[in-house]
């Protein structure tokens, strides 16, 4: 595949710009950082003002009734992951979802773990 | 699906049922099966994502919000593998140029390992990935596809080749095989429990 380097970048990684837009061209997003494996989930709080939320927003708090990866979440909504990222983040702020850093984040991960994920792939 | 109980920040998770994701990382050079690799084992799932080119100049320049320019697109493929209710694997594969390595500080943190998919007809190509597992002391694996037309080298003669320690797995596979991706994977979990158990070597630059 002579093409597969093209591939990855630029324009023909996809568009970037119009996304953008629906983060008022914001590129980066507020409070604490998260993982591409950190865990999202729904809080279940009401919604002030169901109309103030961009379709995009509800698109990703949906998804997350059920607790899902950022890394999920940005493959379902099919958007760059850094536009889902703030709208990750603006979520949070309005305390619609909780966002949890993976186990594995604070600490190396546990020999009990690793023998779960080795019986797991001999079981596949 | 059931997932499990999800945890609210800041509770104490312990003993609770609850979601767990895992990540391993695939490196290596443009071509070499990374992404068949992950196809064969795992629903396969794109991914797009982009960062900034310079860094440093957005923090030095007063230009708040307008930084569109400055983004490069990149796309990625990642697995996803169920091995419980609970319990989700992660495979992600990206570029092992330099250039990418952007991307791999954020994919490192925290992952269980690695694994270096290689072409024995362009060894070179993984030079730099191994580099980079190395200096973070991230535990890796060496698996080598057996391309077809490619000539089968002795896995020790690929050691010195590649200059690695005695102890680090390295293993034939065909990326298109799925007991084979499987058994790569297998391989690299093993090796993260033997290190694991052993003693923590510190003081290493």
């Amino acid at each position: 595949m002579p093409s597969n380097d093209e591939r990855w970048l630029d324009a023909e990684a996809g568009p970037v710009v119009r996304p953008y837009a629906l983060t008022q061209g914001r590129t980066r997003h507020t409070g604490e950082s998260f993982d591409l494996i950190a865990t999202v989930m729904a809080t279940n709080a009401l919604i002030a003002d169901p109309s103030s939320l961009a379709p995009e927003h509800v698109s990703v708090l949906q998804l997350a009734r059920a607790p899902t990866t950022v890394a999920d979440i940005a493959s379902d909504v099919d958007l760059p992951l850094g536009v889902v990222r703030i709208i990750l983040a603006d979520l949070r702020e309005l305390g619609l979802i909780a966002i949890r850093t993976p186990v594995a984040m604070a600490e190396r991960i546990d020999q009990r773990t690793l023998r779960e994920v080795l019986n797991g792939l001999r079981g596949l | 699906m059931d997932y499990g109980v999800f945890d609210a920040p800041g509770r104490s998770p312990a003993g609770r049922s609850q979601h767990r994701a895992i990540k391993i990382l695939l490196a290596g050079g443009f071509g070499v099966g990374k992404t068949t690799l992950v196809g064969a084992v795992s629903e396969i799932r794109p991914l797009r994502t982009e960062e900034p080119l310079t860094e440093g100049s957005l923090r030095t320049d007063s230009t708040a919000g307008i930084e569109a320019k400055t983004t490069t697109t990149v796309a990625m493929d990642f697995g996803r593998i169920s091995l419980r209710s609970d319990l989700v694997l992660y495979l992600f594969g990206t570029p092992g140029q330099q250039r990418f390595w952007f991307m791999w500080d954020e994919l490192a943190i925290g992952a269980l390992g690695a694994v270096v998919l290689a072409d024995t007809r362009r060894l070179a190509d993984s030079f730099p990935a191994i580099d980079y597992f190395e200096r973070r002391e991230i535990p890796f694996i060496v698996a080598l596809n057996c391309f077809d037309g490619a000539r089968r080298y002795d896995t020790e003669d690929v050691r010195l080749a590649l200059d690695l320690d005695p102890g680090l797995p390295i293993i034939l596979c065909d990326a298109r095989d799925k007991e084979s991706a499987k058994q790569v994977l297998i391989t690299l979990v093993e090796h993260v429990l033997l290190t694991a158990s052993e003693a923590p070597v510190s003081g290493i630059a």
